[in-house]
């Protein structure tokens, strides 16, 4: 299975809409890679609104596809994180302290663009 | 009095999401809100996953417990794997021998109201169950 990725001017929209298995998550890191050294984007926005669960592997890929993408300059937003996710990431443990989210696609898009303004 | 065993092989890596959803399922058919069906859930995608990353294959089984509370699900994930040398070091936070988060079993605890693990060279058995407030 493979995530469809589009692009939006300098953008990347991801909405993830299937249940993450271990080699879905890593497919996905890989492709998002690709992505953004093909089309250049400053940022991306990963919705995560369907995912219903992240245990430590998927964090673990998530959170290296921020630094990754970082490394190559571009910004990642995660948007619309289940409660119940949130609740489960934390009993793992996981902060996720370097990872940008906001509420929904609309508002993570407006995030991103305050944060890429700034500079 | 116990409710009816259903165990799952855990063999491929697919097999991680097959459990997860199996017991998600379970925990629903239980009457567990969505929050404790997320944490089951996490908790078996987190002993599925030992058991194919370090044992190759086992399997989950689950089971309707009666005890503390009325409802409970029991959980018992099991291998003949290697075993693990050192279970109080596993229990530690960050402790991963594979360059994982070393978050997983720790992490099982706390989403789960009880945990127990027995390892030796014969193999990994890890049982846990939440109970339904
Ligand atoms: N079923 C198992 N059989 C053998 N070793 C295991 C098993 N489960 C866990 N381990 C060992 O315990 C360590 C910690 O596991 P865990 O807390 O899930 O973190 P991680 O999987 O990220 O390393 C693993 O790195 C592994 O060495
Ligand atoms: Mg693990």
């Amino acid at each position: 299975m493979r995530i469809p990725i589009l692009k939006l001017q300098n953008y990347l929209l991801v909405s993830v809409q299937i249940e993450l298995d271990d080699q879905t998550a890593m497919q996905f890191q890989e492709d998002l890679l690709g992505k953004i050294h093909e089309t250049g984007a400053t940022g991306v926005v990963v919705d995560l609104t369907s995912v219903e669960i992240i245990d430590s592997f998927i964090a673990k890929v998530l959170g290296d596809v921020v630094s990754m993408a970082g490394l190559m300059g571009a910004k990642v937003v995660f948007t619309g994180i289940q409660p119940a996710v949130s609740m489960t990431l934390i009993d793992l443990g996981i902060h996720l302290k370097n990872v940008q989210t906001a509420l929904d696609l609309e508002q993570g898009l407006i995030k991103l663009k305050q944060e890429l303004e700034e500079k | 009095m116990k409710g009816a065993l259903t165990t799952v092989p855990i063999i491929k890596e697919l097999d991680i999401v097959g459990a997860r959803q199996s017991g998600r399922n379970l925990a629903r058919d239980l009457g567990f809100g969505s929050v404790d069906q997320a944490r089951i859930a996490t908790a078996i995608s987190e002993l599925a996953r030992n058991i194919y990353l370090y044992a190759g294959s086992g399997e989950i089984s689950f089971q309707e417990v009666q005890g503390a509370s009325p409802v409970g699900l029991k959980i018992v994930a099991s291998d003949h794997g290697p075993g693990i040398e050192n279970v109080s070091k596993v229990m530690e936070d960050g402790y991963s021998t594979s360059g994982g988060l070393g978050a997983g079993l720790p992490g099982v605890k706390r989403l789960m109201d009880e945990f127990d693990i027995i390892s030796d060279d014969n193999g990994t058995k890890i049982i846990v169950v939440k109970w339904l407030r």
